[in-house]
C-alpha cells in the first residue's frame, strides 16, 4: 500500500467533495481545507468510513472568531487524524454570525460531544442533532460568549486597577 | 536534653494564693487563639507555598495549628489559597457556610485578595466579593513567613474578639451583606 501523502488526500477530497472544497493550504506539512459548511457531517463521516484513509481519531474541535470577515465571521476547526495512516487534516467550515448553526459531529465521533459543547461555550456555535448542548466551563448564569472579539477580556468587577498604569 | 517547651502566657488578672481572676473573653479568647483548626481551600501555587509552611521547616504547628481540618464543620479558620473561578465560588461560599461559628477567613495571596493577574472573565476578582475575610496576605505567591505572619494576624484577632460579637446586629448585618442568613 502507497504512503498517503497530502497530495493524494487533497486529490480524492476533491474527487469526492468537488466545489464544496472552497479552498486548501498546506502549512507546517499539515493540509487544511475550507469546507462549505453543510457538508461537515458528510465529509467527516465519509473520511471515518473511506477503507483507506480511515480518520477515525478527532483530535481537537474548536471555533474562532473573525469579526471583519463578512457573513463568515464565526468557524469551527476539526483536527482529524488518521492513525493508520499517520497523516492529519484540519477542515474549517465558516458561518455567518447572525445563524452561527452546524451540524453535531457527535454521530460519529463521541469524543466530539464535550468539544462542541466547549466551542458552544465560548463562541455560541449551535451543534444541531448535539445531544446536550449546554455550558461546559464556564458559570451558568453567563448570558454571554466570552471569546467573541466584542467582549473585553478583563472582569467589569475588578476594583484595584487605576485605569491610568492599566489602560483601560 | 534541654527542654524548651514554651506555653502561653497567661492574661492579666488578679492573682492570689489558690485563685486566679480573669475575664471569661480573655480564656476563652487565649484557648482559640492558640488551638486553631484551619481548613486549607488550596487551588493553586499559594497551596504548595502552604504545605511548605505547614511542613518541618516552618512548621505551623507551633502556633496551635496543628490540626487541619479537612471537614468544613470542625474548621475553625478557612485558609484559601489560590485563585477562585466564578464557577469555583458558590462552592466556597459553601463550605463557609458550613463551617460552625466562630469562624475567620485568611486570603493568602494576590489572587485570593483580588483576581491577581487574573483579570478576566471567568476568575473571581477576590473572594470577599462572596465571603468576608478577616486577614489579606499579599504575595504572589507569599513566602511561608507572611502567611505565618497572616496567621499571627487572625491569632491576634481570635484574641481580642468580643464574645458577643458573632450575636451582635453588626456581625448580621454583614453577613447578610453577603446573602448568608
Amino acid at each position: 500500500m502507497a504512503e498517503i501523502n497530502n497530495e493524494y488526500l487533497l486529490q480524492k477530497l476533491k474527487s469526492q467533495f468537488g466545489s464544496d472544497i472552497l479552498s486548501h493550504e498546506e502549512t507546517y506539512g499539515m493540509l487544511s481545507i475550507i469546507l462549505s459548511k453543510d457538508k461537515n457531517l458528510e465529509l467527516l463521516t465519509w473520511l471515518y468510513n473511506d477503507s483507506e484513509l480511515k480518520f477515525q481519531f478527532l483530535t481537537d474541535v474548536c471555533g474562532i472568531h473573525y469579526p471583519d470577515n463578512k457573513d463568515n465571521e464565526l468557524g469551527v476547526v476539526y483536527h482529524l487524524h488518521s492513525l493508520v495512516n499517520n497523516i492529519r487534516l484540519r477542515v474549517k467550515c465558516f458561518m455567518p454570525v447572525s445563524n452561527p448553526s452546524i451540524q453535531s459531529a457527535t454521530s460519529i465521533y463521541s469524543s466530539a460531544n464535550w468539544q462542541e459543547r466547549e466551542t458552544f461555550d465560548f463562541y455560541g456555535i449551535i451543534f444541531e442533532g448535539h445531544p446536550n448542548l449546554k455550558r461546559i466551563i464556564n458559570v451558568d448564569e453567563m448570558d454571554y460568549f466570552p471569546m467573541r472579539k466584542e467582549y473585553p477580556l478583563e472582569d467589569g468587577t475588578r476594583t484595584d486597577k487605576d485605569d491610568k498604569y492599566f489602560g483601560r | 536534653m534541654s527542654s524548651t517547651i514554651e506555653i502561653v502566657e497567661s492574661p492579666a488578672g488578679i492573682e492570689g494564693p489558690g485563685f486566679f481572676a480573669t475575664s471569661l473573653d480573655k480564656v476563652i479568647g487565649l484557648a482559640r487563639a492558640n488551638s486553631l483548626w484551619p481548613l486549607p481551600f488550596a487551588t493553586s501555587c499559594c497551596g504548595i507555598e502552604f504545605m511548605g509552611t505547614m511542613a518541618s521547616n516552618y512548621d505551623l504547628g507551633r502556633f496551635g495549628a496543628e490540626r487541619l481540618s479537612f471537614s468544613p464543620r470542625q474548621a475553625d479558620l478557612l485558609m484559601v489559597m489560590g485563585t477562585i473561578s466564578k464557577k469555583m465560588g458558590p462552592v466556597l461560599k459553601q463550605v463557609y457556610t458550613q463551617m460552625a461559628e466562630p469562624r475567620w477567613v485568611l486570603a493568602v495571596g494576590a489572587c485570593a485578595t483580588s483576581g491577581g493577574i487574573f483579570d478576566t472573565y471567568s476568575v473571581l476578582q477576590g473572594i470577599d466579593k462572596v465571603i468576608p475575610v478577616d486577614v489579606y496576605v499579599p504575595g504572589c505567591p507569599p513566602r511561608p513567613e507572611q502567611i505565618i505572619d497572616g496567621l499571627i494576624k487572625i491569632q491576634e484577632l481570635v484574641k481580642n474578639e468580643r464574645l458577643n460579637r458573632r450575636n451582635s446586629e453588626e456581625y448580621k448585618k454583614l453577613l447578610g451583606s453577603y446573602g448568608i442568613e
